[in-house]
């Protein structure tokens, strides 16, 4: 059988996480290029829309990164997203999509390290979960 | 449609080495939109920016992506090449094909692919983009630095001599900072008070200083350029305008506590000055310790003052300042006592920390510069130097390197012998840095010249003995035990950040690193700023450091506040929100979700608004938005599903 390659979009606040991610890619760390990043100002600013988006369209896991509590460039931003991640993993479950596929982590400017074991560990639990079967049934 | 080129940089062999540039020059040759496409060795490079600007006029391009590194890196330069044409500066893209791609990645096939989707992302995102100028904002000629030791005294002085308004806030009722407790200064050995007094007495003489000591900030407020900052003043509960000095009240008061000046080796009264010099020169009290306060049970110095200076009723005040520009320049602090219990610190009177040692050395310390040890007044002849105490200690204790003490103990050890000419310093050490300018000159000189002991060790243990405290300790290089009956124990105690710097830096909204020390916009290019606009830092509230490194950093900081000072507006991202309004129903979930107050309910046309100059940029209001109403400029719901559409569909 043809070895599933994932696909991880990743939402990536500007300040934080994708410069945590840039850090990564300048110590020449080592993570699967299943990751796909979208760069955003903060994490705050994903709509859900987007993230059910890349589900249907069937992208097999999705990521937000954003900075740790506390340290958001725009002051709140990261308490919004924290709360409308939680909301949302309910509402992915009542909707029968696998909130399992969901991530939320903290990664701020100065882990790379950080940003490219959570990418491997991300992948490899995404791989392990099989293709997103949300594809292949659309119903939305 | 927009006529798109792209731009593929090889950046050597960085991007090249594992993207096929050639095959995605192909794939994206005809793509939609892409009027152009080319790859280049180094699009940074004159002769690559050359080539952007020919390609924009031969082939009437309208927007630009380049494929190439991080956006933070270049982004300016390709927005400033597409200035040039005349094209505005948000129809360029860059593609982060090297840090998020090439760089993380290894096989050539992968990376290719996901290479090939980002510049895709990027084409997409450009075909929506607007073309944006800048909001200007005016900008508060004014700046706030925060701490009053050589740090922010260096930067304050030198944005007041350029002309621009300072307002220095140092929590203690004197400025000076650690500074003006040293005795002499390495390598040199000039004496810090003489260094220092003159600036402290400059700072209260311009007239571009507004000083207010005995002071903390409550609350920033505001955005880059124009900050509302809050200032709590305590009360000295003495008029500095009546107070003469006399030093009459000390003579009464019946309460003696610690001298924080001479860092608990001497005592001082209730009302007190903090040391002769004090800037502003004026005595203070200090309300835990007096017995005036909450109930009155003495009210011996205001009877003997007869000025009639003191007035136990005062009250803190609070002052609201506009500003431009912060700098932060908050110092350090001394590793707390208790975290060094198997060195006797703190249970023996004759284990000292640095500081302490400092005041011994010091001509205005409570020996008058001459060397007795506290506990006895004997002079010391055997003396232990113990460097880091409490750095380069991963597991126990701090695990940086406090960088000073090497050479403010090797200087101890040297002024001891030049005043105990009969003496022994012993120096316990892992290394010996001494890389700063004419640092190894002065430790050879002190090896060679003051019989000066050195011993590549650890302590494990001190201990009194009868009169005697007992070091034990390994040598590292004979691996024989040690252990030194001395007279005197010194602990080059490592620093951290001063206290309560977690408490400003939650007001300032500015980072810090695992240790606590404030976070540089970048570590090597941006060392005096933060990532936050309008935040500087100097001194060692950034990260241990002697005084040349402070004052330069000061001075960084400075010049830094003075470029921007020098401007009359600030321009602000225009990437801000926007609002359709014949989506919007006023329901105000945005006004509610801004942090910079930037939305607001029209009452009568039942709209919600942006102010342009408040909005950050951050997009919160935008995905709370019911109605997507709200959009955010050039990064719109509909820019991300068309990014997201092309990861998935690929």
């Amino acid at each position: 059988m043809k070895e599933h390659k994932p696909k991880i979009i990743c939402f990536l606040c500007k300040w934080c996480t994708s410069a945590g991610a840039d850090l990564a890619g300048t110590s020449r760390l080592r993570y699967p290029p299943a990751i796909l990043p979208i760069r955003v100002m903060c994490s705050s600013r994903i709509d859900p829309a987007f993230i059910i988006k890349a589900f249907l369209n069937g992208a097999d896991g999705v990521f937000i990164g954003g900075c740790h509590p506390g340290d958001c460039h725009y002051q709140e931003g990261n308490y919004h997203t924290r709360r409308r991640f939680a909301i949302l993993k309910k509402v992915f479950d009542a909707l029968g999509l696998e909130s399992k596929r969901l991530k939320l982590s903290w990664i701020s400017a100065s882990e790379g390290v950080k940003f490219a074991r959570v990418s491997n560990e991300y992948t490899e639990k995404i791989k392990s979960f099989g293709e997103n079967p949300t594809k292949s049934n659309v119903f939305l | 449609m927009k006529r798109i080129g792209v731009f593929i940089c090889h950046c050597g062999i960085n991007i090249k080495g594992t993207v096929d540039v050639e095959k995605i020059t192909e794939e994206i040759a005809d793509y939609p939109g892409v009027a152009y496409i080319e790859n280049y060795i180094f699009m940074c490079s004159e002769p690559g920016q050359k080539l952007i600007r020919d390609v924009i006029i031969e082939h009437k391009l309208d927007g630009v992506v380049v494929a190439a590194c991080s956006p933070t890196l270049h982004e300016t330069t390709f927005q400033d090449a597409l200035e040039e044409m005349n094209i505005n500066r948000h129809q360029l893209e860059v593609a982060n094909i090297r840090e998020q791609c090439s760089w993380v990645h290894t096989d050539i096939e992968e990376s290719t692919r996901k290479a090939n989707l980002i510049i895709k992302t990027a084409i997409e995102k450009l075909k929506l983009n607007e073309s944006l100028t800048p909001i200007f904002a005016p900008l508060t000629k004014r700046t706030l630095v925060i701490g009053g030791g050589i740090a922010g005294i260096q930067a304050a002085l030198d944005i007041a001599d350029g002309g621009y308004e300072v307002l220095l806030v140092e929590r203690n009722p004197s400025i000076g900072g650690h500074m003006i407790q040293l005795s002499e200064t390495f390598p040199t050995l000039d004496c810090s008070q003489c260094i220092m007094t003159p600036k402290m007495v400059a700072i209260n003489k311009h007239k571009n200083i507004k000083l207010y000591a005995n002071s903390e900030i409550e609350s920033i407020e505001g955005f880059f350029g124009n900050f509302k900052v809050r200032i709590k003043r305590k009360p000295l509960y003495v008029d500095p305008d009546k107070c003469t000095l006399c030093d009459d009240c000390t003579a009464v008061c019946p309460v003696v506590v610690p001298s924080e000046y001479d860092e608990g080796l001497t005592w001082r009264k209730a009302i007190y000055i903090p040391f002769p010099q004090s800037i502003p020169a004026t005595f203070t009290i200090d309300t835990e310790n007096c017995l005036g306060f909450n109930p009155i049970a003495c009210t011996k110095c205001q009877d003997a003052c007869e000025p009639d200076a003191i007035n136990y009723d005062m009250k803190p005040e609070t002052f609201e300042e506009e500003i431009g520009a912060v700098i932060v320049a908050t110092g350090f602090d001394l590793n707390p006592v208790e975290n060094m219990a198997e060195y006797g610190y703190g249970k023996y009177p004759d284990v000292l920390n640095g500081l302490q040692f400092e005041r011994i050395l010091s001509a205005t310390g409570p020996t008058g510069g001459e060397m007795f040890r506290p506990s006895d007044g004997k002079v010391p002849k055997e003396v232990v130097f113990i460097q880091c105490s409490g750095s380069r200690d991963p597991e126990r204790h701090l695990p940086y390197c406090s960088r000073i003490c090497c050479m403010y103990t090797l200087k101890h050890a040297k002024l001891y012998k030049h005043k105990v000419h009969d003496g022994q310093p012993y120096i316990f050490y892992i290394d010996i840095r001494s890389g700063g300018k004419r640092y190894e000159e002065f430790v050879q000189q002190a090896v060679s010249e003051d019989g000066i002991v050195y011993i590549r060790g650890k302590v494990s243990r001190v201990y009194r003995e009868g009169e005697k405290m007992i070091v034990h300790g390994m040598d590292t290089l004979t691996g024989k035990k040690i252990e030194i009956e001395a007279d005197m124990v010194v602990l080059a105690m490592g620093i951290i950040p001063s206290a309560d710097t977690d408490k400003l830096v939650n007001i300032l909204r500015l980072n810090t690193d695992e240790n606590g020390f404030l976070v540089e916009a970048h570590p090597k290019l941006r060392p005096v700023e933060s990532i936050q606009s309008g935040f500087y830092l100097a001194g060692t509230a950034q990260g241990p450091k002697d005084i040349p490194d402070a004052v330069s950093q000061a001075s960084g900081a400075a010049a830094k506040v003075l470029a921007l000072m020098s401007n009359d507006e600030i321009s602000h991202s225009p990437i801000v929100a926007i609002v359709n309004e014949d989506l919007c129903s006023g329901c105000g979930i945005c006004v509610d979700t801004c942090p910079y107050g930037a939305r607001e309910l029209d009452i009568i046309e039942k709209i919600a608004t942006v102010n342009d100059v408040l909005c950050e940029g951050c997009g919160a209001c935008i995905s709370v938005c019911p109605a997507s109403a709200a959009q955010q400029k050039n990064l719109t719901d509909e820019q991300i599903f068309n990014m997201i559409r092309i990861y998935t569909n690929a």
